[in-house]
């Protein structure tokens, strides 16, 4: 399919404001997109309110408007230019939530405007938990399961949907009080009755445990001609329940076999199929337990978001760009890739080396707010690193932060250390050193965090022999999985 | 890294220096590389890599382990690792044991700490050729008096190496019964077989027409393998005694033997295709599948040439009646498989079982069998 000729004006949507968990990201992919639409033929109409971006600069558009991005002002802008389509998946949560809005109110069906990349129904889709989780349902995927209570016997009706271990947090009481994580049946009902009598509505909501499970995230492409490739594979050093904007991760994952990781990767094209994202990229993200391989569907964005970013950077595979191209009826074999120049865009990457990305946090900045690191984006930015290896890259991403001020751990007994790391916090991994370098032990230091990857790593490199390892790199091999108590819920969205 | 305890050295005098299993003992061979970023243990124990060396393009290798599921065969046949940073990682969570225990306890050697990107780069630039892991202690006149004693991969019969003896059954369904001429098959594609129901029977690749024939069996399969696929006459003879007779599918070295048979010719490809990622187009639908592949040889095109430009299946006469492209590479466009069309049959260069690898190309398992059950 080559280039559609039946659009000529392409409405682009940029992301607003620079704010946590929504920054300069979506101004590289809105670049990227207008750069090449353009160099397409394609005239370009931008509307987006911060004028600190590049995109803004007069050259990459053919009109621009710094207008607020609510569909009240947009649809003003529709209005006036007349744009065949609208290209909304490029803009971060703000581009979708707007096109949605503007779908919904009828201005595009009113002025004829054509949703490019994701369309409408593929946006309700991935933004509908229940929606979603039917639909992943219908091709044979899971989805973190909950329910809800309002007494014993509900709960233990609902008890062999959401399977034990379970999360147990009672409605609208502050910091989750009186909840918990439920083992056995015994301790189930306990859990259940104290929540209900604890919430001021009586109610609890019953979590399906992924506590201490890997999280995994694939960056999917796919064409009009329903080609699919996986750009990148990301894992997570942190564990379930460290939001993926907060968490360390790392390109391309590194702890699943082959076996598993190829089902992970056939469940990624699962599900940008089943969503119906028809061309551009998805990233989706999993759960997976590497004991019993169980693989959890726990979201994905129809959209660029901020791992393509880090995954375009990664793998040198302009995810905006193609995304871009692919919107206005290029096959992914039909788009050159950028790197060799000679073999075409459908391929998926295979790297030489590690990349990792650390978090930037700012609490200093923010005097009052809670460090603690959950469902909900707290880093202010973050460093990318490539390396050869995963400890060099590691060590170069956390390096390359820029603190103003390291954390000041030299004070602090094993005791308190080791008790930090209960909860995660923005410095848990300077602990984590910290305690190795004291000679902790790494068994002892990964039953608080439970990461699949750190301490792994961590062991082998310390231990490793100079001389030829003939034998065994690594420890005493104890799979430290007793979970501690903060590290709940996590099946609950975490948008990037 | 560590102390050198040993050296990669090639043929042409490259050497890489790293931190070597053993302190005595060796191996040589074809170098080559694959680009999988997982998969190690499949690659090690899948039969195709018999002769050579693998080279890990992935610096990390050995991360979850080992376990007896990940095994292509009974043992492995590729004759050493050599790695960027192996690693153990017997406490992985689905480890059933370490990486380098393991290869260490086969006897297969491993170096660590080579600066692998530099010996592809030689490689991709250079080719495939001969060479091996050493001891730093064996001088290294002494390794290329080794080297040299191996013979090249261009016209060696290491089929010969990873047959079976005897005639071996998988396969439980009442299901259709496939003949299977194993010149080296992975687990994977028994598997991939005796899960849809068909009977599997693997016979020794010197094996008679007749043989399989008296097997009554619904189709006949040629199975990948090691080496050069020009070594292998008798190989060939025998599949021209097959096709027309009964259905025939073919996988990689497979492929490459039923295009010999239907007269074209194979060369050895400067560097080979070994990894998880290669696109290959479907030329009667226009899709595109990732695939894996594993192979240093391919076959020529219908006009003699080595790459296929056109975008559409091109057809030619051949001895068993038309025949037509039906995939090609879209990395360097060589031909990744063909379709019979006058009697029943048709093959691929790559790896459709995966093992390791994405499973895009599953379904012409199902085809496969479809087709059977049609003829």
């Amino acid at each position: 399919m080559p280039r559609r000729s039946d659009i000529h004006k392409i409405l682009i949507l940029g992301s607003g404001p620079i704010v946590i968990g929504q920054a300069a990201e979506f101004d590289y992919s809105g670049v990227q997109a207008c750069k090449v639409l353009r160099e397409e033929g394609y005239e370009i109409v931008l509307v987006n309110s911060n004028p600190a971006t590049i995109m803004t600069d007069p050259e990459f558009a053919d009109a621009t408007y710094i207008e607020p991005l609510l569909p009240g002002p947009v649809a003003q802008v529709i209005e006036r230019e007349r744009p065949d389509a609208l290209l909304a998946t490029l803009g971060g949560q703000t581009g979708l939530n707007i096109a949605k809005a503007l779908h919904d109110d009828g201005t595009l069906e009113r002025f004829d405007v054509e949703l490019i990349g994701a369309k409408y129904e593929a946006i309700a889709c991935a933004e509908d938990r229940e929606l979603f989780a039917a639909r992943m349902a219908s091709v044979g995927l899971r989805t973190p399961t909950s329910a809800i209570a309002t007494s014993v016997a509900q709960a233990r009706g609902a008890l062999s949907d959401v399977g034990l271990p379970c999360i147990v947090r009672p409605a609208f009481t502050l910091g989750g009080r009186g909840g918990g994580i439920a083992r056995t049946a015994e301790e189930f009902e306990k859990v259940v009755a104290l929540g209900i009598e604890v919430s001021p509505i009586g109610q609890v909501l019953l979590d399906e445990s992924v506590l201490g499970w890997g999280e995994f995230e694939l960056e999917v492409m796919r064409d009009g001609a329903d080609n699919v490739v996986i750009v990148c594979s990301i894992e997570n050093v942190d564990p379930m329940g460290v939001h993926t904007g907060d968490s360390v991760t790392v390109a391309p994952q590194q702890t699943l076999t082959d076996r598993l990781y190829q089902r992970v990767r056939d469940q990624a094209i699962a599900v940008i199929r089943a969503v119906g994202v028809e061309t551009g990229g998805s990233n989706v993200q999993f759960a997976v337990d590497p004991r019993s391989e169980e693989i959890l569907v726990i979201e994905m964005n129809p959209r660029v978001s901020r791992s393509s970013a880090l995954a375009s950077k990664a793998t040198g595979f302009p995810i905006a760009k193609i995304a871009a191209r692919l919107a206005v009826g290029y096959r992914l074999d039909e788009i050159d890739n950028d790197i060799t120049g000679v073999t075409p865009a459908c391929f998926e990457p295979a790297i030489d080396y590690v990349v990792v990305k650390w978090p930037r946090f700012a609490f200093e900045k923010f005097p009052g707010v809670d460090p603690t690191l959950s469902t909900h984006m707290k880093s202010v930015g973050e460093a990318m690193a490539i390396g050869r290896t995963f400890q060099q890259a590691f060590a170069k991403a956390l390096r390359s932060r820029e603190l103003d001020k390291p954390p000041c751990l030299a004070g602090a007994s094993d005791e308190a250390l080791l008790a930090s790391l209960d909860t995660p916090g923005p410095a848990r991994f300077e602990t984590t050193l910290e305690l190795l370098g004291r000679g902790v032990s790494v068994d002892a230091v990964h039953e608080r965090t439970l990461s699949a990857l750190f301490a792994p790593w961590t062991r082998a490199r310390r231990s490793s022999p100079r001389a030829p390892p003939t034998t065994t790199p690594a420890g005493s091999g104890r799979r430290a999985v007793s979970p501690p108590r903060t590290r709940c819920g996590a099946a609950s969205a975490s948008r990037s | 890294m560590a102390e050198a305890t040993g050296y990669v050295l090639l043929e042409d005098g490259t050497c890489f220096e790293g931190e070597f299993c053993s302190l005595d003992g060796h191996a040589v061979g074809e170098v080559v590389f694959t680009t999988g970023m997982s998969g190690y243990q499949e690659s090690m124990t899948d039969p195709s890599y018999a002769g050579q060396l693998i080279a890990f393009t992935y610096p990390h290798i050995g991360n979850y382990g080992v376990s007896a599921r990940a095994m292509e065969s009974e043992r492995p046949w590729a004759r050493a690792a050599i790695m960027r940073e192996g690693c153990n990682r017997e406490d992985a969570p689905s480890a059933e044991g370490g990486w380098l225990d393991w290869l260490s306890e086969r006897g297969v050697m491993w170096i660590s700490g080579v600066d692998t990107r530099a010996l592809v780069r030689h490689i991709r630039h250079a080719g495939a050729m001969r060479g091996g892991v050493f001891p730093a202690a064996l001088p290294q006149a002494q390794a290329r008096a080794l080297i040299d004693a191996e013979p090249p991969m261009a016209g060696h019969d290491l089929a010969a190496l990873v047959t079976p003896t005897q005639v071996s059954r998988h396969g439980s369904g009442g299901g259709p019964r496939i003949a299977v001429l194993d010149t080296g098959i992975k687990a994977s594609m028994v598997r991939e077989l005796a899960a849809r129901g068909a009977r599997v029977s693997l016979h020794p690749c010197r094996s008679p027409a007749s043989e399989l024939l008296a097997e009554e069996p619904d189709a006949v399969f040629l199975a990948n393998g090691p080496g050069d696929p020009a070594a292998l006459g008798y190989v060939v003879e025998t599949v021209r005694e097959l096709v027309g007779k009964k259905p025939v599918w073919g996988i990689c070295l497979g492929h490459q033997l039923l295009c010999r048979a239907l007269g074209l010719d194979t060369f050895k490809l400067p560097f080979g295709h070994r990894g998880a990622n290669h696109p290959v187009k479907d030329l009667q639908t226009g899709r595109v599948e990732i695939t894996s592949q594993n192979h240093g040889f391919a076959a020529v095109g219908p006009d003699g040439g080595r790459t296929i430009e056109q975008d559409e299946p091109v057809r030619w006469e051949t001895d068993f009646g038309a025949a037509s492209l039906s995939h090609v590479n879209l990395y360097d466009r060589t031909v990744e498989g063909l379709e019979l069309l006058d009697v029943p049959g048709g093959t691929v260069q790559y790896h459709p079982e995966a093992g390791p690898g994405p499973h895009d190309s599953l379904y012409l398992f199902d085809r496969f069998l479809e087709r059977i059950a049609a003829a």
